[in-house]
């Protein structure tokens, strides 16, 4: 009897050796493939990028990044407005989308009772999967009316005078603006922060929540000390990923931002972002330097995202090295 | 630093004579009277009992994991529960300091009291309640920060010490862990760096750090090496005199050798409780011999 199980077990090795290193070489060429052509591409972005802002950048320079003025008549471009819009909209975006997102995710994993924990996650997948078009649109006719009317006034009175911060919020209640722009961003970005939040708040066993309750801790000291910090990397990615969106994110932007080169103290007032510009003005550009210039911006786009990316990993790397981290 | 422990026991027997007073109530169910009587007439009873559970039911969901489990735990004295896997064993040690209270489908139904303080009731604070109680699991469960962050967590949640207070506080822990001399150069080193053995030593220490008078362990053993399962016994010895310690064991050898009482579970129920020599060399009840003979589970 074990005599024979041996035997065919030999049998089953010995027929399955062949196929079975013919096909690991033919997977780990495939993802070979598939991961070269990844650093490919984005090789292949940036030279097309540059190659063809050559004309604006030969005729700016660095210039470009300081220069207030965006004049087409003029064949006269700068872009810092654009810059200035987009890192606003996003810092907005990000100061109310990554507490809301955190509480969320944390409310999802600990403490919702299991019958709410499906509604609310389904919830979040299905604003996920609003095509942001009609975040635009909402934007636009839904919500910026309503936000000038019942809003921004207040913001004004209320805030307006406040020394530092009141120059912000002093402005005409117009609805459409950058503040507009930045919380449209914001519930356009909830959905993928709280979604990768909930995932990585749920890897953490269980066992270590216990130990960590079973001190004595409560529950926001188990989150905050212990489910955060295992959770650092996930989370800092989940962050990531939703200011990268709302870095690139164009339609809804150009929708409420009120796309005007201008750049005010006050976050009532219209701004334009990179991507609001690109989408606004590609159809309209003339001659060779206007569009050179709008593949610049482009261009400065994808450094200001590199940039940020870098900055997060550093930011993990020290960190992890202050921690003594994990192997 | 002992002399605080001591104290504290000291607390504990008077609040347990008084419980033994007028914790009679006849109540007969039949488990409790089996091994009550069994124990009395044997007399090894009347030590002062730390933690007395008193007609404890509990649910998972609709699952009866426990059955009406009565049983006194005696005061700095070690605690064995042993029996077949899904007897009930770790679900009773988890009541203890309601830890299942984290999962809303689990509930219990009864007494149990620490020090005559009824801790399943509603008002008790679960927080004061799992300092006083604290809990060691299967996997080590280091949490991700530095050896000394780990250890001095819990204390930082009650305590305000001052640096030095703090460097003692974990150095003395450690060493009771047993693991000063080899954690003591790689203090701000990430916990999960350490073996599996040092980090579960690490979380023993985290422990005792914060001066538990009952520390529950739930199968503190089983997933490692006989060296480092060894200093794990030495250390349960080394700190019976402080605490009152209950442990859960698969491992009837481990039971033996480091528990003064032991409890035979099966089922749900508690078959038997009685002084470890006793339960090993003499069992009153057949399902217990069957079990430590091997013949079952």
């Amino acid at each position: 009897m074990e005599q024979s199980v041996t035997a065919g077990q030999n049998n089953v090795s010995a027929g399955k050796s062949q196929p079975g290193i013919l096909g690991d070489r033919i997977f780990r060429g495939i993802t070979q493939v598939s991961a070269l052509f990844i650093v490919l591409v984005v090789f292949g972005i940036v030279g097309m990028l540059l190659y063809d802002a050559w004309p604006a950048i030969h005729k700016f320079g660095f210039g470009f990044l300081t220069s207030k003025e965006w004049n087409p008549v003029a064949e006269q471009f700068g872009a810092v407005s654009a810059i200035f819009g987009t890192l606003v909209t996003s810092a907005i975006a990000m100061v109310i989308g990554v507490p809301v997102s955190f509480g969320v995710a944390l409310f999802i994993t600990e403490l919702a009772p299991a019958w709410l924990k499906r509604p609310i996650g389904t919830a979040i997948e299905l604003l996920a999967a609003i095509p942001s078009i009609i975040y635009g649109l909402w934007g636009l006719f839904v919500f910026a009316p309503w936000f000038a009317d019942n809003v921004e006034p207040w913001l004004t009175d209320n805030l307006g005078n406040w020394p530092i911060i009141g120059p912000l919020f002093n402005g005409p209640p117009m609805g459409i603006g950058i503040l507009t722009a930045g919380i449209i961003l914001s519930v356009m970005i909830i959905p993928f922060m709280a979604a990768v939040m909930r995932d990585v708040f749920d890897s953490v066993p269980a066992v270590l929540k216990e130990s960590a309750h079973g001190l004595g801790s409560t529950t926001w000291e188990v989150v905050w000390k212990v489910v955060l910090p295992y959770t650092r990397v996930g989370v800092v990615g989940g962050v990531m990923l939703g200011l990268g969106r709302a870095l690139g994110e164009t339609m809804a932007v150009t929708f409420v931002i009120g796309n005007s080169h201008d750049i005010s103290a006050s976050l009532l007032m219209p701004g334009n972002t990179i991507s609001s510009t690109l989408a606004n003005e590609f159809t309209e550009a003339t001659g060779q330097v206007y569009m050179s210039s709008l593949i610049y911006l482009g261009l400065v786009l994808f450094a200001i995202t590199f940039v940020v990316l870098a900055l997060a990993k550093l930011l993990l790397l020290k960190l992890n090295a202050k921690e003594g981290k994990k192997s | 630093m002992t002399i605080n422990s001591s104290a504290v026991n000291e607390l504990a027997k008077n609040n347990v004579r008084e419980i033994d007073r007028s914790g009679d109530a006849p109540t007969h169910h039949q488990g409790v009277g089996r091994t009550t009587s069994a124990k009395n007439e044997r007399g090894t009873t009347e030590k002062q009992a730390k933690i007395e559970v008193k007609d404890l039911n509990f649910y998972y969901g609709k699952f009866h994991a426990l059955k009406n489990v009565n049983i006194k735990i005696p005061a700095s004295e070690v605690t064995a529960f042993i029996g077949p896997s899904g007897c009930g064993k770790s679900t009773l040690l988890r009541t203890m300091n309601r830890i299942y209270e984290l999962y809303p489908e689990q509930r219990s139904e009864g007494q149990i009291l620490l020090d005559g303080d009824n801790i399943l009731d509603r008002r008790q604070d679960l927080n004061l309640l799992r300092a006083k109680v604290g809990m060691v699991f299967q996997k080590p469960t280091p949490f991700p920060m530095s050896v000394y962050d780990n250890v001095a967590f819990g204390v930082k949640l009650y305590e305000r010490l001052s640096r030095s207070e703090m460097d003692d506080r974990v150095e003395w822990s450690l060493r009771k862990a047993a693991l000063w001399d080899e954690v003591k150069d790689k203090l701000h080193q990430g916990g999960t760096r350490l073996s599996g053995g040092q980090q579960q030593r690490l979380c023993i220490a985290r422990g005792i750090a914060v001066k538990p008078e009952v520390l529950l362990l739930d199968e503190p053993a089983s997933a490692l090496d006989p060296i480092s399962t060894l200093k794990i016994e030495e250390l349960i010895h080394e700190l019976k005199g402080d605490y009152t310690i209950v442990i859960v064991t698969h491992n009837m050898q481990q039971a033996s050798r480091v528990s003064d009482y032991t409890a035979f579970m099966y089922l749900g129920e508690l078959i038997e409780f009685d002084e470890t020599t006793t339960i090993f060399t003499n069992p009153a009840n057949k399902q217990t011999e069957d079990y430590i003979t091997g013949r079952y589970g």
